[in-house]
């Protein structure tokens, strides 16, 4: 036998995956070693998931070999991949609420005595755990009460405190802003310094490339390769994953055209406010403009989509619609109005899990025509099948229910929900978090042609390159407070971040 | 497919029990025709489930959009008293009588609505309120006594027949085909469906997700009100203390056997019809059977825990290798 610590930590070979009438993982291998962080990178259905799934112990592989630590592993369960050392962070944190830091971490490993827990214990080794990962915390406070970047990271100490090898972290920074970025790396560091093996999965290529060690890449469940981060160069790494060159011009193919936007505002909030989440600001929204809204989270991006589209009402301030005041109490009442709203959390504000694709689709449109106008099936059935045609959604076929397509194509089918119902007003709230960059190049052009065609636009993204890409005009929020505007030229990653730097100073 | 998927145990179980009876109970599937009607044990199954079908196909409504209404069994209670007051006090035609005791159960089930849509009270205890309560004015309105009438007209309800077949079983059938255009021929299935699935989205979809939970707790007191006129009918008498007593732990049942998940979604009117008639079929084969009453409960209980456990696919998965490995 040959010393196991010049083995790799993780070595999968050959691992096949198959599902009925799909192949999601043909011969893929995979390969981690101790003290590194390694990226997973690939377009939707490339088969990542499928790969962290059968690592995991949730899916059996078909074929392949996989040699953990020495040891040939074939994980029948999450408990049992727990149990030899394999622990993942999943995007949405796997937290219970209303419980403690302290209780969350230990939940379901607690050593009781005569059924009777030792809290002091309990206590003491979240207090540890945290420590490890160099975070200050209460552990006697509530998670919920905790912002999403600390629930984040007790979900990290939860995952290490059985003593994992390898740590998988699924998307774990979607929902953080950069400084909580930063330190979650801090953590990365640290723990692959004390020898873990850490597989990290995301969709922003800086994190990438800010954390990474080695990358490896998939396409459609297939192998494509595996790559030293420091000598693959960004663009490389884009057409690897889409398996087409692209050279960085097309990236910004995109670029600003030239707009026609109507000479009066669509939207005009003059001092529009609501106590506790947006001071009050005024915004012009044109018809044929892409209307940036930038700023970190908490900013008060997500708040003003809210406040326009009837979610929650403003107690200050009016807003006009085409010159005329307008109060929205639903909804509903800004769909009577042409509006649209594809909300940021695409799990519990947009899909109906259960529907089929079809059916969330001509939901808005639906709602628009009333309980008694039913939209025929074959009606349906034709907005159905030119939606998935026209927006490339991947989709065995219209009756399929939403919640088995991925992200990319579940963003795809709310965009052309609201599409289907023919908005003036847009709010797009981070549409393209956490998908894949094919769709999110298609969601793009997507914008920048409705645009062209009149429709006004609300863009709210983190992701500053995608805003700078595809804003006409940007305003810049920070502390639930419009900083700043910028127009045209004057549109660029600096000058966003120095706006919301300046106002921070 | 997918509807087969869902019907396919309880298919099965009603197949079984009919089949044991095919064997067991001889002259079970004999149907006659006396004076100009049918009679035989399978007609009376139908006729007997009615009740619980009505309440049932209201029920998969409300279930659907992720609420219970456990008030049903009371709203009988006050639909048959307002029905047994209306006939002996005043001089209503028997048409008013129907039309008030249907209103005033409709009122009702605007009121759990209400409390559940606008309030955002939950649904079982909102309901679980009009559960106790209901039954309360029930013997209010009846002064605690067994109001008894006589009415041929109004009997028709319960005890007429229509072709042949028990009335009864033409008014779930109306119901069934009513309630199935209504919901499928119309919006309202998808927006029922789009609230139970995730109300939040439908909200945010512009779904009016108060609305719907009104109309559907509305639709379920209705139908509750049409079963109490039955039962009314098939006693000749109010009874405030029995009428509808336990009926929404049945209907809950033949809803949950039916496939309509009680977490909200998809729902199956057709399922829930099944669900009611295997309930009754287990009832009235053990009644048959002359099995002492006392197991009545205990044997009916063990068919449909089978069933509800046949329909888990963790139950399945669970139960399948060991089939397997024995077979080998």
């Amino acid at each position: 036998m040959s010393d196991p610590t010049h083995l790799p930590l993780l070595q999968l070979r050959g691992i096949s995956k198959s599902f009925p009438g799909v192949k999601a993982l043909a011969e893929v291998d995979f390969t981690v070693r101790r003290g590194e962080v390694h990226a997973l990178m690939g377009e939707n259905g490339a088969g990542k998931s499928t790969l962290i799934k059968v690592l995991t112990g949730v899916y059996q592989r078909d074929g392949g070999s996989a040699l953990f630590d020495a040891h040939d592993i074939n994980p029948k369960t999450p408990q049992d991949a727990q149990r030899i050392g394999i622990s993942t962070v999943y995007q949405e944190v796997n937290l219970i609420p209303h419980l403690s830091v302290a209780e969350n971490i230990c939940l379901g490993r607690q050593r009781s005595k005569f059924g009777f827990l030792n809290w002091r214990e309990i206590r003491r080794r979240a207090e540890k755990a945290m420590a490890r990962l160099g975070i200050a915390v209460d552990v006697a406070e509530t998670v919920a009460n905790c912002s999403i970047a600390i629930q984040q990271l007790v979900a990290i100490a939860r995952a290490l405190d059985i003593d994992a090898k390898l740590l998988i972290l699924d998307e774990p920074t979607s929902s953080l802003d950069e400084k909580e970025v930063e330190r979650l790396f801090g953590v990365m560091r640290k723990l692959k310094d004390e020898g873990l093996g850490i597989v990290f999965v995301t969709h922003f290529l800086d994190q990438v490339y800010a954390v990474s060690d080695r990358i490896t890449v998939l396409r459609n469940g297939n192998f494509v390769g595996e790559y030293e981060a420091a000598s693959l160069p960004r663009i490389e790494l884009i057409s690897k994953m889409m398996g087409k060159e692209l050279s960085e011009a097309d990236f910004k193919a995109a670029d600003r055209k030239e707009h026609q936007r109507g000479e009066t505002p669509l939207l005009h909030l003059e001092n529009v406010g609501r106590r506790g989440s947006l001071k009050p600001l005024n915004l012009e929204i044109f018809e044929g403009e892409v209307l940036g809204l930038s700023g970190l989270l908490g900013s008060g991006r997500t708040e003003t989509a809210r406040l326009l589209f009837g979610v929650d009402q403003p107690d200050s301030g009016t807003t006009r619609l085409d010159g005329n005041p307008i109060k929205l109490k639903s909804p509903r009442q800004a769909m009577e109005r042409k509006f649209g709203f594809c909300p940021e959390d695409r799990k519990t504000e947009a899909i109906i899990p259960n529907l089929s694709v079809r059916e969330n689709i001509v939901l808005a449109l639906q709602v628009n025509q009333g309980w008694m106008r039913y939209v025929s099936r074959a009606k349906q059935n034709e907005l159905a099948d030119k939606f998935i045609k026209a927006l490339n959604i991947k989709t065995p076929h219209a009756e399929q229910p939403i919640r088995l397509l991925s992200g990319g194509n579940q963003q795809k089918v709310i965009l052309a929900r609201w599409l289907a119902s023919h908005p003036r007003l847009l709010i797009l709230d981070e549409p393209t978090r956490g998908i894949d960059v094919g769709a999110k190049l298609e969601i793009e052009k997507l914008v920048a042609s409705l645009a062209g065609e009149g429709m006004a636009i609300l863009f709210i993204s983190s992701d500053l390159e995608e805003m700078v890409r595809n804003s006409h005009r940007v305003v810049v929020l920070r502390d639930r407070k419009k900083v700043c505007e910028l127009q045209g030229g004057e549109i660029s990653e600096s000058a966003i971040m120095h706006a919301i730097a300046k106002a921070e100073s | 497919m997918n509807t087969w998927h869902k019907l396919k145990w309880p298919i099965i179980a009603l197949a079984l029990v009919l089949l044991f009876n095919f064997i067991f109970s001889s002259g079970f599937f004999q149907v006659e025709i006396k004076n100009g009607r049918l009679y035989g044990s399978l007609i009376d199954i139908l006729h007997r489930a009615a009740p619980v079908m009505l309440i049932s196909l209201g029920m998969t409504l409300v279930i659907a959009t992720g609420g219970i209404d456990l008030s049903v069994g009371s709203v009988m209670a006050i639909a048959g008293a307002v029905a047994a007051l209306l006939l002996t006090k005043t001089e209503q035609p028997v048409a008013m009588v129907i039309i008030i005791s249907l209103a005033v159960s409709f009122l009702f089930g605007v009121w759990n609505g209400t409390l559940v849509g606008l309030f955002g009270i939950t649904p079982i205890v909102a309901t679980l309120i009009l559960m106790v309560s209901g039954r309360g004015i029930a013997q209010l309105l009846t002064d605690g006594q067994i109001v008894t009438f006589d009415n041929s007209a109004f009997e028709f309800i319960g005890r007429g027949a229509l072709l042949g077949l028990p009335f009864t079983i033409w008014l779930v059938l109306f119901t069934f085909i009513l309630l199935t255009v209504f919901t499928k021929k119309t919006a309202v299935g998808l927006f029922i469906e789009a609230t139970g699935d995730n109300e939040k989205a439908s909200a945010y979809a512009g779904v009016n997700t108060n609305v719907v939970k009104m109309l559907v707790y509305a639709i379920c007191s209705l139908l509750a009100g049409l079963a109490g006129l039955i039962v009314a009918t098939d006693i000749k008498a109010a009874d405030a203390n029995n009428a509808g007593q336990w009926i929404e732990l049945d209907a809950i049942l033949a809803v949950v056997i039916g496939g309509t998940a009680l977490t909200g979604g998809r729902f199956f009117f057709a399922g829930s019809l099944l669900g009611a008639t295997l309930i009754q079929a287990l009832t009235t084969t053990i009644l048959t059977r002359g099995v002492p009453v006392q197991w009545t409960l205990v044997v009916k209980a063990l068919v449909i825990i089978a069933v509800c456990l046949l329909q888990s696919e963790t139950f399945r998965r669970f139960i399948l290798p060991r089939w397997k490995k024995v077979t080998v």
